[in-house]
Protein backbone atom coordinates (compact mmCIF):
# COMPACT_ATOMS: atom_id res chain seq x y z
CA UNK A 1 0.00 0.00 0.00
CA UNK A 2 0.81 3.34 -0.39
CA UNK A 3 0.29 4.53 2.79
CA UNK A 4 3.52 4.35 4.43
CA UNK A 5 6.33 6.61 1.82
CA UNK A 6 9.72 6.45 2.59
CA UNK A 7 11.93 8.89 1.78
CA UNK A 8 8.84 11.94 2.47
CA UNK A 9 9.53 15.53 2.67
CA UNK A 10 8.74 15.70 6.23
CA UNK A 11 11.76 14.75 8.63
CA UNK A 12 10.79 13.37 11.58
CA UNK A 13 10.40 16.00 14.51
CA UNK A 14 13.82 15.67 17.18
CA UNK A 15 13.17 13.81 20.08
CA UNK A 16 13.71 16.08 23.27
CA UNK A 17 16.40 15.27 25.05
CA UNK A 18 15.39 18.44 27.87
CA UNK A 19 14.64 15.67 30.94
CA UNK A 20 17.92 13.28 30.35
CA UNK A 21 19.75 15.35 32.64
CA UNK A 22 16.60 14.63 35.17
CA UNK A 23 16.32 10.88 34.53
CA UNK A 24 20.19 10.61 35.00
CA UNK A 25 19.63 12.17 38.27
CA UNK A 26 17.14 10.51 39.57
CA UNK A 27 19.46 7.15 39.00
CA UNK A 28 22.56 9.01 40.70
CA UNK A 29 20.17 9.36 43.79
CA UNK A 30 18.53 5.87 44.00
CA UNK A 31 22.74 4.90 43.69
CA UNK A 32 23.79 7.13 45.98
CA UNK A 33 21.06 6.12 48.51
CA UNK A 34 21.11 2.94 48.32
CA UNK A 35 24.83 1.74 48.48
CA UNK A 36 27.43 2.31 50.90
CA UNK A 37 31.52 2.80 51.40
CA UNK A 38 33.09 0.39 53.05
CA UNK A 39 32.37 0.98 56.47
CA UNK A 40 35.98 -0.22 58.19
CA UNK A 41 39.18 0.07 57.05
CA UNK A 42 40.83 -3.59 56.61
CA UNK A 43 43.37 -3.82 58.81
CA UNK A 44 43.86 -7.95 58.05
CA UNK A 45 44.84 -9.58 54.65
CA UNK A 46 41.55 -11.51 53.99
CA UNK A 47 41.84 -14.29 50.78
CA UNK A 48 38.83 -15.88 50.84
CA UNK A 49 38.20 -19.73 50.55
CA UNK A 50 36.41 -20.73 47.39
CA UNK A 51 33.05 -23.23 47.92
CA UNK A 52 30.60 -24.16 45.78
CA UNK A 53 27.65 -24.42 48.03
CA UNK A 54 26.93 -21.31 49.41
CA UNK A 55 24.34 -19.36 50.95
CA UNK A 56 23.31 -15.87 50.89
CA UNK A 57 23.65 -13.55 53.70
CA UNK A 58 20.43 -12.54 54.27
CA UNK A 59 20.06 -9.53 56.80
CA UNK A 60 23.20 -7.26 56.10
CA UNK A 61 22.43 -4.94 58.75
CA UNK A 62 21.52 -7.98 61.30
CA UNK A 63 25.52 -8.97 60.73
CA UNK A 64 28.53 -8.65 62.53
CA UNK A 65 31.93 -9.04 60.93
CA UNK A 66 35.16 -10.30 62.47
CA UNK A 67 38.31 -10.88 59.94
CA UNK A 68 40.70 -13.00 60.36
CA UNK A 69 44.24 -12.58 58.63
CA UNK A 70 47.56 -11.41 58.42
CA UNK A 71 48.40 -7.72 59.11
CA UNK A 72 48.41 -5.74 56.32
CA UNK A 73 52.20 -4.81 55.11
CA UNK A 74 52.42 -1.61 56.75
CA UNK A 75 51.54 -2.81 60.15
CA UNK A 76 53.57 -6.25 59.81
CA UNK A 77 56.44 -3.88 61.54
CA UNK A 78 54.44 -3.35 64.26
CA UNK A 79 52.74 -6.50 64.49
CA UNK A 80 54.42 -9.11 62.76
CA UNK A 81 52.78 -11.43 60.30
CA UNK A 82 50.79 -13.74 62.43
CA UNK A 83 47.06 -14.22 62.42
CA UNK A 84 45.35 -11.54 64.04
CA UNK A 85 41.45 -10.59 64.57
CA UNK A 86 40.07 -7.50 63.56
CA UNK A 87 37.23 -5.92 65.53
CA UNK A 88 35.51 -2.63 64.11
CA UNK A 89 38.93 -1.07 62.89
CA UNK A 90 40.94 -2.26 65.52
CA UNK A 91 43.39 -5.46 66.15
CA UNK A 92 41.87 -7.63 69.16
CA UNK A 93 42.35 -10.46 71.24
CA UNK A 94 39.72 -13.16 71.55
CA UNK A 95 38.80 -12.21 74.80
CA UNK A 96 37.36 -9.16 73.50
CA UNK A 97 35.29 -10.98 70.96
CA UNK A 98 32.53 -11.13 74.50
CA UNK A 99 32.32 -7.23 74.55
CA UNK A 100 31.97 -6.51 70.99
CA UNK A 101 29.13 -9.43 70.91
CA UNK A 102 27.38 -7.43 73.25
CA UNK A 103 27.37 -4.09 71.93
CA UNK A 104 26.59 -5.63 68.41
CA UNK A 105 23.33 -7.48 70.04
CA UNK A 106 23.15 -3.60 71.63
CA UNK A 107 22.54 -2.07 68.94
CA UNK A 108 19.98 -4.28 67.30
CA UNK A 109 16.21 -4.06 68.04
CA UNK A 110 15.21 -6.55 70.66
CA UNK A 111 12.82 -8.64 68.56
CA UNK A 112 15.64 -9.42 65.98
CA UNK A 113 18.58 -10.45 68.39
CA UNK A 114 17.54 -13.82 67.48
CA UNK A 115 18.57 -13.42 64.44
CA UNK A 116 22.11 -11.92 64.71
CA UNK A 117 24.43 -13.63 62.55
CA UNK A 118 27.90 -13.28 63.11
CA UNK A 119 30.37 -13.17 59.61
CA UNK A 120 33.46 -15.00 59.39
CA UNK A 121 35.92 -13.22 57.43
CA UNK A 122 39.26 -15.44 57.60
CA UNK A 123 41.97 -15.64 55.06
CA UNK A 124 42.38 -19.45 53.91
CA UNK A 125 46.24 -19.44 54.82
CA UNK A 126 45.19 -19.04 58.81
CA UNK A 127 45.19 -22.18 61.33
CA UNK A 128 42.40 -23.73 62.70
CA UNK A 129 43.51 -23.14 66.09
CA UNK A 130 42.52 -19.31 65.90
CA UNK A 131 39.07 -20.42 64.52
CA UNK A 132 38.69 -22.49 67.25
CA UNK A 133 39.29 -20.16 69.81
CA UNK A 134 36.67 -17.58 67.97
CA UNK A 135 34.10 -20.07 67.90
CA UNK A 136 34.27 -21.44 71.59
CA UNK A 137 34.25 -17.60 72.28
CA UNK A 138 30.72 -17.45 70.44
CA UNK A 139 29.17 -20.09 72.05
CA UNK A 140 30.37 -18.78 75.43
CA UNK A 141 28.48 -15.08 74.18
CA UNK A 142 25.41 -17.63 72.76
CA UNK A 143 26.10 -15.88 69.37
CA UNK A 144 25.29 -19.30 67.29
CA UNK A 145 24.66 -18.25 63.93
CA UNK A 146 27.65 -17.99 62.29
CA UNK A 147 28.96 -17.71 58.30
CA UNK A 148 31.90 -18.49 57.22
CA UNK A 149 31.87 -16.18 54.31
CA UNK A 150 33.08 -17.74 51.03
CA UNK A 151 34.23 -16.79 47.78
CA UNK A 152 31.81 -18.43 45.08
CA UNK A 153 33.76 -21.27 42.35
CA UNK A 154 31.60 -23.54 39.94
CA UNK A 155 31.86 -27.12 40.81
CA UNK A 156 33.82 -29.36 39.29
CA UNK B 1 17.75 48.75 32.38
CA UNK B 2 17.41 45.11 32.63
CA UNK B 3 19.55 43.45 30.19
CA UNK B 4 18.54 40.17 28.08
CA UNK B 5 20.92 37.52 29.98
CA UNK B 6 21.44 34.42 27.45
CA UNK B 7 20.59 30.97 28.71
CA UNK B 8 22.97 29.09 30.02
CA UNK B 9 23.69 26.36 27.35
CA UNK B 10 22.61 22.97 29.66
CA UNK B 11 23.58 20.37 26.73
CA UNK B 12 26.37 19.49 28.75
CA UNK B 13 24.26 18.86 32.23
CA UNK B 14 23.28 15.36 31.39
CA UNK B 15 27.15 14.65 30.62
CA UNK B 16 28.39 15.75 34.05
CA UNK B 17 25.01 13.62 35.68
CA UNK B 18 26.59 10.55 33.71
CA UNK B 19 30.08 11.08 34.96
CA UNK B 20 29.09 11.28 38.47
CA UNK B 21 26.85 8.25 38.53
CA UNK B 22 29.62 6.13 37.00
CA UNK B 23 31.45 7.22 39.75
CA UNK B 24 29.26 6.23 42.40
CA UNK B 25 28.55 3.25 40.91
CA UNK B 26 31.88 2.39 40.58
CA UNK B 27 33.06 2.90 44.02
CA UNK B 28 29.82 1.55 45.98
CA UNK B 29 29.68 -1.61 46.65
CA UNK B 30 26.37 -3.59 46.35
CA UNK B 31 27.29 -7.18 46.42
CA UNK B 32 26.01 -9.68 48.96
CA UNK B 33 28.62 -11.85 51.18
CA UNK B 34 28.06 -15.45 50.41
CA UNK B 35 29.73 -18.38 52.92
CA UNK B 36 28.74 -21.73 54.66
CA UNK B 37 26.27 -21.19 57.33
CA UNK B 38 26.10 -22.58 60.38
CA UNK B 39 24.50 -23.14 63.43
CA UNK B 40 27.01 -23.68 66.52
CA UNK B 41 26.18 -25.77 69.74
CA UNK B 42 25.13 -24.05 72.65
CA UNK B 43 27.80 -24.32 75.45
CA UNK B 44 27.07 -26.72 78.06
CA UNK B 45 26.32 -24.62 81.48
CA UNK B 46 29.68 -24.84 83.58
CA UNK B 47 28.15 -27.01 86.93
CA UNK B 48 25.50 -28.96 84.47
CA UNK B 49 27.64 -32.43 83.79
CA UNK B 50 27.43 -32.79 80.68
CA UNK B 51 25.63 -35.58 79.34
CA UNK B 52 27.26 -37.75 76.76
CA UNK B 53 24.14 -37.97 74.11
CA UNK B 54 24.01 -41.81 73.49
CA UNK B 55 24.21 -42.11 69.57
CA UNK B 56 24.79 -45.47 68.29
CA UNK B 57 28.47 -46.31 66.84
CA UNK B 58 26.89 -46.99 63.64
CA UNK B 59 25.34 -43.86 63.04
CA UNK B 60 28.39 -41.34 63.55
CA UNK B 61 30.08 -40.66 60.64
CA UNK B 62 33.70 -39.50 61.57
CA UNK B 63 35.21 -37.10 59.78
CA UNK B 64 38.90 -35.54 60.95
CA UNK B 65 41.24 -33.71 59.10
CA UNK B 66 44.79 -33.55 60.56
CA UNK B 67 47.63 -30.70 60.88
CA UNK B 68 48.97 -31.90 57.32
CA UNK B 69 45.40 -31.50 56.24
CA UNK B 70 45.00 -35.24 55.28
CA UNK B 71 41.71 -36.10 55.74
CA UNK B 72 39.91 -39.00 57.21
CA UNK B 73 36.26 -40.52 56.34
CA UNK B 74 35.33 -43.20 58.78
CA UNK B 75 38.84 -44.96 58.91
CA UNK B 76 40.41 -45.09 55.85
CA UNK B 77 42.37 -41.75 54.49
CA UNK B 78 40.26 -40.21 52.21
CA UNK B 79 40.61 -37.23 49.22
CA UNK B 80 38.53 -34.14 49.40
CA UNK B 81 36.36 -35.38 46.30
CA UNK B 82 35.97 -38.29 47.46
CA UNK B 83 34.29 -37.36 51.01
CA UNK B 84 30.67 -35.78 49.13
CA UNK B 85 30.29 -39.95 47.62
CA UNK B 86 31.24 -41.13 50.59
CA UNK B 87 28.69 -39.36 52.82
CA UNK B 88 25.82 -39.85 50.34
CA UNK B 89 26.50 -43.66 50.60
CA UNK B 90 26.80 -43.81 54.03
CA UNK B 91 23.78 -41.24 55.04
CA UNK B 92 21.45 -43.11 51.96
CA UNK B 93 22.81 -46.66 53.17
CA UNK B 94 20.69 -48.51 50.36
CA UNK B 95 21.69 -51.61 51.42
CA UNK B 96 21.11 -51.70 55.14
CA UNK B 97 24.58 -52.04 56.01
CA UNK B 98 24.98 -52.94 59.47
CA UNK B 99 28.08 -50.89 59.51
CA UNK B 100 26.32 -47.88 58.12
CA UNK B 101 23.94 -45.34 59.95
CA UNK B 102 20.45 -47.29 60.71
CA UNK B 103 17.54 -45.49 59.34
CA UNK B 104 14.56 -44.92 61.53
CA UNK B 105 10.72 -44.70 60.18
CA UNK B 106 9.48 -41.37 60.45
CA UNK B 107 5.97 -39.70 60.09
CA UNK B 108 6.37 -36.97 58.55
CA UNK B 109 4.06 -34.43 57.49
CA UNK B 110 2.51 -33.78 54.06
CA UNK B 111 4.78 -37.36 52.85
CA UNK B 112 3.52 -40.18 55.29
CA UNK B 113 6.03 -42.35 56.28
CA UNK B 114 9.50 -42.51 55.45
CA UNK B 115 12.37 -43.71 56.51
CA UNK B 116 15.16 -41.34 57.67
CA UNK B 117 18.64 -42.30 58.35
CA UNK B 118 19.72 -41.11 61.95
CA UNK B 119 23.58 -40.56 60.46
CA UNK B 120 25.38 -37.51 62.11
CA UNK B 121 28.48 -36.32 60.41
CA UNK B 122 31.01 -35.27 63.14
CA UNK B 123 33.78 -32.87 61.99
CA UNK B 124 36.88 -32.60 64.18
CA UNK B 125 40.15 -31.01 63.43
CA UNK B 126 43.10 -29.92 64.62
CA UNK B 127 44.64 -26.77 65.49
CA UNK B 128 47.18 -26.68 62.69
CA UNK B 129 44.30 -27.30 60.14
CA UNK B 130 44.36 -24.72 57.59
CA UNK B 131 41.56 -23.01 56.85
CA UNK B 132 40.52 -23.08 53.79
CA UNK B 133 40.56 -27.34 54.09
CA UNK B 134 38.45 -26.99 56.70
CA UNK B 135 35.64 -24.81 54.32
CA UNK B 136 36.48 -27.38 51.85
CA UNK B 137 35.48 -30.45 53.67
CA UNK B 138 32.62 -28.24 55.47
CA UNK B 139 31.88 -27.71 51.80
CA UNK B 140 31.73 -31.32 50.71
CA UNK B 141 29.31 -32.32 53.60
CA UNK B 142 26.78 -29.77 52.64
CA UNK B 143 27.37 -30.85 48.50
CA UNK B 144 26.52 -34.52 49.69
CA UNK B 145 23.13 -33.12 51.58
CA UNK B 146 22.44 -31.29 48.99
CA UNK B 147 23.14 -33.80 46.42
CA UNK B 148 20.89 -36.42 48.52
CA UNK B 149 17.80 -33.32 49.12
CA UNK B 150 18.00 -33.39 45.59
CA UNK B 151 17.67 -36.80 44.56
CA UNK B 152 15.00 -36.90 46.99
CA UNK B 153 13.02 -34.59 45.32
CA UNK B 154 12.93 -35.47 42.12
CA UNK B 155 11.89 -38.44 43.53
CA UNK B 156 8.86 -37.33 45.18
CA UNK B 157 8.05 -34.13 43.16
CA UNK B 158 10.18 -34.45 39.73
CA UNK B 159 12.22 -31.35 40.56
CA UNK B 160 15.18 -30.32 42.14
CA UNK B 161 15.04 -29.21 45.70
CA UNK B 162 15.96 -25.48 44.82
CA UNK B 163 12.92 -25.17 42.58
CA UNK B 164 10.03 -26.58 45.39
CA UNK B 165 8.05 -24.56 47.11
CA UNK B 166 8.64 -23.92 51.17
CA UNK B 167 6.63 -26.59 52.03
CA UNK B 168 7.89 -29.08 50.02
CA UNK B 169 11.22 -27.58 51.42
CA UNK B 170 10.68 -28.41 54.50
CA UNK B 171 9.46 -31.59 54.16
CA UNK B 172 12.43 -32.50 52.33
CA UNK B 173 14.63 -30.92 54.69
CA UNK B 174 12.72 -33.49 57.30
CA UNK B 175 13.57 -36.45 55.32
CA UNK B 176 16.89 -35.74 54.71
CA UNK B 177 18.17 -33.89 57.78
CA UNK B 178 21.55 -31.87 57.71
CA UNK B 179 23.15 -33.35 61.13
CA UNK B 180 26.83 -32.03 61.24
CA UNK B 181 28.28 -32.03 64.74
CA UNK B 182 31.02 -29.79 65.24
CA UNK B 183 33.04 -31.55 68.52
CA UNK B 184 34.63 -29.91 70.97
CA UNK B 185 37.98 -29.17 69.75
CA UNK B 186 40.64 -31.61 70.74
CA UNK B 187 44.04 -32.29 69.36
CA UNK B 188 43.70 -35.06 66.78
CA UNK B 189 46.96 -36.08 66.31
CA UNK B 190 48.71 -35.83 69.62
CA UNK B 191 47.85 -39.41 70.84
CA UNK B 192 44.06 -41.32 71.11
CA UNK B 193 41.75 -41.17 74.42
Amino acid sequence: MGRFRKGGKKSAPAISTASLPDIVFMLLFFFMISTSFRQTDKLVQVKLPAATENTKLERKDLTSYIYVGAPIPSKQAQYGTDSRIQLNDSYKTVNEIRDFIAAERESISEGEREAMTVALKADENVRMGIITDIKQELRRCSALKILYVARQREAN
Amino acid sequence: MARKTPDINASSQADIAFLLLVFFLITTTMDVDKGISRKLPPMPEENQQQEDVKINRRNIIVVKINSQDKIMVGSSPTDVSQIKDKIVEMLSNPTDNPNMPEKEVKAIKGLGNYPVSKGVVSLQNDKGTLYNTYIQVQNEIVRAINELRDQFATQHYGKKYAQLDEDHQKIVKEAIPQNISEAEPKDVTKGKK
